[in-house]
């Protein structure tokens, strides 16, 4: 009898709700199969904690007297788009600093920006405002500059257009000079192997074909509750697929919102990546319920199961060719040695699995403590299997 | 046998003297050089690592410092910020001296400071710089 999001959320309720992560998930599939842990598991919850550059917080930074229309803005120097109403601006992750020196001494260090005004924010710390106006007669002031911290303005709104990839390429570097990437850094001639993905925890190679996660879902985002409010930029269902409809390549995304002054700076940082720039690096974790059969299926989902493709940044990614140089599996990669055209490589990620394990811990115990319920979505997102 | 890592410093009037091939050649030391520089006027830096009988090696280092050869050991001078660590691994794969070691049932990384030579990849790796080299 497959079950029905209120049937779980009574269960929640009522604190007979089993909810395990999507690792336990593995073990007592393995052991029960997929027909008793589907009576048996309610929820299954999953976590991601990586850099994800399409994010950025809408903020509304409060009237002043006399009034202004921002035409610019900056926090901490580092530029907000004012293209909005007249105190509201969004800033993203990526973008740098106004006197960031960026590539012109390479590798650029990329210090600070928009992800590091966000993580700023989130721990409280004083952020210096300035904004420049035309003035207008019902906006006359000119100019502001101010100290704020995000307790003095009236909202913070995290909006991220594209975050929690599905599957990602294992990046490496063919040519014979030390490359600076958003994967990192990579050494010449396949001297290392880089990876961003949490794998058999990451929430959205647990349910491979969007049965569960669409619009309206609720989840995990930067330690508070947010929402996922559609498919992310670039998501694309039809990327090749494993059996079990794991994608092959980069595949579904989310776009997520929550409010960013109930967030904590344990899941939410900026970070710097050298010769490339900055970003934000994220927490996110979503909560699937085991509706039936097929979604104790898919959530039993492990590491070995799951292939990347390695991909050469050197030359072929930059120049847009879709060259593949070989596929991997995530269990491979967690060990840490990937073997590529015969040559044995050291993997190493930029994701946190541990981080992601302790996502999937504080999500399942949100809900056995009655705090979190599931939302069943009021539209699924564009491939979902119905 | 007795090892250490040491980060030395060379005042401007010193530069100029042989004092490696000395510790070599007087006090029967191996040298291993890790990273050396030499700052135009100001001082030069040697991070090495010395090894001798212990004895030898005491006495090294006791003429490095009547010389007024500033040192320090090594460890006291990388600092990892556990805190900032988000654990990824991304500066794993690019140690040349396996000083990061990853729990793999844990998944964290601890940093073994003693097998640290001070090259600062990982410096540049790290997105969140939980990595410091002081000098």
């Amino acid at each position: 009898m497959p079950k029905t999001y209120s049937q779980i959320n009574q269960k929640i309720a009522m604190g007979e709700v089993v909810v395990v992560t999507a690792e336990e998930m593995i073990e007592i599939v393995k052991t029960k199969g997929v027909k008793k842990a589907s009576r048996e598991v309610d929820v299954v919850t999953t976590g991601t904690f990586g850099p994800m550059c399409s994010s950025g917080v809408f903020l509304n930074l409060g009237h002043s007297k006399p009034r202004i229309k921002f035409r610019k803005v900056w926090l901490n120097n580092v530029p907000a788009y004012t293209g909005l109403a007249a105190v509201d601006v969004y800033l993203g992750a990526t973008e740098l600093s106004e006197d960031d020196p960026e590539n012109k001494v390479f590798p650029g260090e990329f210090r600070y920006g928009g992800g590091h005004v966000i993580e700023d924010l989130v721990a409280g710390r004083p952020v210096k405002l300035k904004g420049l106006a035309y003035g207008t007669n019902c906006y006359p002031n000119r100019e502001i500059e101010k100290t704020i911290t995000i307790r003095d303005i009236p909202q913070a709104i995290l909006t991220n257009p594209r975050n929690a990839y599905q599957n990602y390429n294992v990046a490496v570097n063919k040519s014979d000079r030390v490359i600076y990437t958003y994967m990192g850094i990579l050494q010449p001639r396949m001297g290392n192997a880089n990876y961003c993905s949490a794998g058999q925890l990451s929430p959205l190679l647990n349910d491979p074909l969007y049965r569960t996660i669409g619009v309206g879902t609720r989840i995990f985002l930067g330690g508070a509750q947010g929402y996922v409010w559609g498919a992310g930029t670039q998501h694309n269902p039809d990327v090749p697929r494993d059996k079990n409809g794991l994608p092959r390549a980069p595949a579904g995304t989310l776009a997520v919102t929550g409010n960013l002054k109930e967030m904590s700076l344990e899941w939410i940082r900026g970070a710097s990546f050298t010769g490339y720039g900055v970003t934000l690096t994220l927490g996110i974790g979503v909560a699937i319920p085991i509706l039936d059969e097929k979604m104790a299926e898919y959530t039993a989902v492990s590491d070995e199961d799951i292939h990347a493709q390695v991909v050469d940044y050197s030359k072929d990614y930059p120049q847009g060719k879709d060259k593949i140089l070989g596929t991997v599996n995530y269990h491979e990669l967690r060990e840490g040695k990937i073997t590529i055209e015969g040559k044995e490589i050291p993997a190493g990620g930029l994701s946190s699995y541990a981080r992601a394990r302790d996502i999937a811990d504080i999500l399942k115990q949100w809900i056995e403590k009655g705090e979190f319920l599931l939302s069943e979505p009021v539209a699924f997102l564009p491939g979902a299997e119905r | 046998m007795t090892k250490k890592r040491l980060v030395l410093r060379f005042p401007p009037e010193l530069v100029e003297q042989p004092i490696t091939y000395q510790l070599i050649r007087d006090y029967d030391l191996m040298i291993n050089i890790l990273q050396a520089t030499v700052t135009p006027r100001e001082e030069g830096r040697l991070v090495v690592e010395i090894s001798g009988e212990r004895k030898a090696l005491e006495k090294g280092l006791n003429y490095l410092s009547q010389l007024g050869v500033g040192m320090q050991p090594l460890a006291q001078d990388v600092l990892w910020h556990q805190d900032k660590c988000i654990h990824c691994t991304a500066c794993i794969p690019l140690c040349p001296a396996g000083a990061f070691v990853l729990d793999r049932e844990k998944h964290l990384i601890s940093f073994e400071k003693e097998r640290c030579i001070a090259c600062g990849l990982c410096v540049r790796a790290c997105p969140y710089k939980a990595i410091e080299i002081l000098f």
